[in-house]
């Protein structure tokens, strides 16, 4: 086997949700100030595409780091389940006081998916349009 | 440290099977993947090379020489092949994205001489991929 390489597999999903950017922590003008067209009180969506990668051994049995059919199975559940076709502020319980920025919509995700067992969830990326993403790879993880 | 990143696609056909397993054991596992008639993808490999531009030539390798190189270890070994029967370096392995993207390493590894192989991605569909990197090497 190759020494000294290492190998993740990565994996794309799509939720499409909504979500309206309002701190409690802020008053009304300056959370139209700090959050724009994000602050419209009704709310508004995207298409959110997330990219998961996992690492770990490749069994040689299968060849697999993760059994595909079992990695979106779990994805489906934790994630897809709780977030398509929903409202992130209303119906997602860790946005209850959180602000459901694309920022702490990775890292909710992250926390969901580094259950999956047997490997070692590496990153999640999360694209809220094609042109702005976000990735999130844990607190132990540094700016180069 | 410059990264330099060169795309290729290439077709070919597989099918996942471990003979040491049962029929039912290869269906559970592997689904439709081990149909045993095989089927296909259109695969897209990224291949990122990290070095210093050369002061002289403003590159951190020759670019044509990149693409001959992929030429000649991947499109010629891989292209509209069948990657099970075909590609001796995939014999007795099971050819997932992760397997096909280690043997695309090790052969790519030793080939390039100038600036140091840093990463292959290699696409399976655009929502499976498996990336190599050179163990400690930061994630670009």
């Amino acid at each position: 086997m190759s020494d000294g390489v290492k190998i993740e597999l990565g994996r794309r999903y799509c939720f499409a949700a909504s979500h309206r950017l309002h701190s409690k922590k802020l008053s009304a003008e300056e959370n139209s100030r700090v959050y724009g067209k994000c602050n419209n009180p009704y709310g508004h969506g995207h298409n959110y595409v997330v990219e998961i990668s996992v690492s770990g051994p490749v069994d040689p049995a299968t060849g697999m780091i993760a059994n595909l059919a079992d990695l979106d199975g779990f994805v489906e559940r934790e994630v897809i389940e709780a977030f398509d076709h929903r409202s992130l502020n209303e119906e997602v319980a860790a946005f209850r006081d959180k602000v459901p920025t694309t920022e702490n919509v990775c890292i909710e995700i992250y926390e969901r998916l580094k259950q999956f067992p047997k490997v070692k969830l590496e990153r999640v990326r999360i694209e809220e349009t094609a042109n702005n993403s976000f990735e999130y790879a844990g607190e132990e993880s540094k700016v180069a | 440290m410059v990264y330099l990143t060169r795309k290729i696609e290439f077709s070919a056909s597989h099918l996942y099977h471990n003979p040491e397993l049962s029929a039912e054991e290869n269906r559970r596992i592997f689904g439709k993947c081990n149909n045993p008639h095989g089927h296909g993808h259109n695969y897209t490999l990224e291949v990122t090379v990290a070095g210093e531009a050369d002061p002289v030539t403003g590159m951190v390798l020759d670019l044509k020489e990149l693409k001959e190189i992929l030429e000649r270890e991947i499109t010629q070994r891989m292209d509209h092949r069948f990657l099970n029967y075909e590609v001796a370096e995939l014999q007795g392995q099971i050819p997932t994205c992760e397997n096909i993207a280690l043997v695309i390493w090790n052969l790519l590894e030793p080939k390039i001489t100038q600036g140091r192989l840093h990463k292959v991605r290699l696409y399976e569909t655009p929502d499976l991929f498996a990336d190599c990197y050179r163990n400690g090497a930061s994630q670009t």
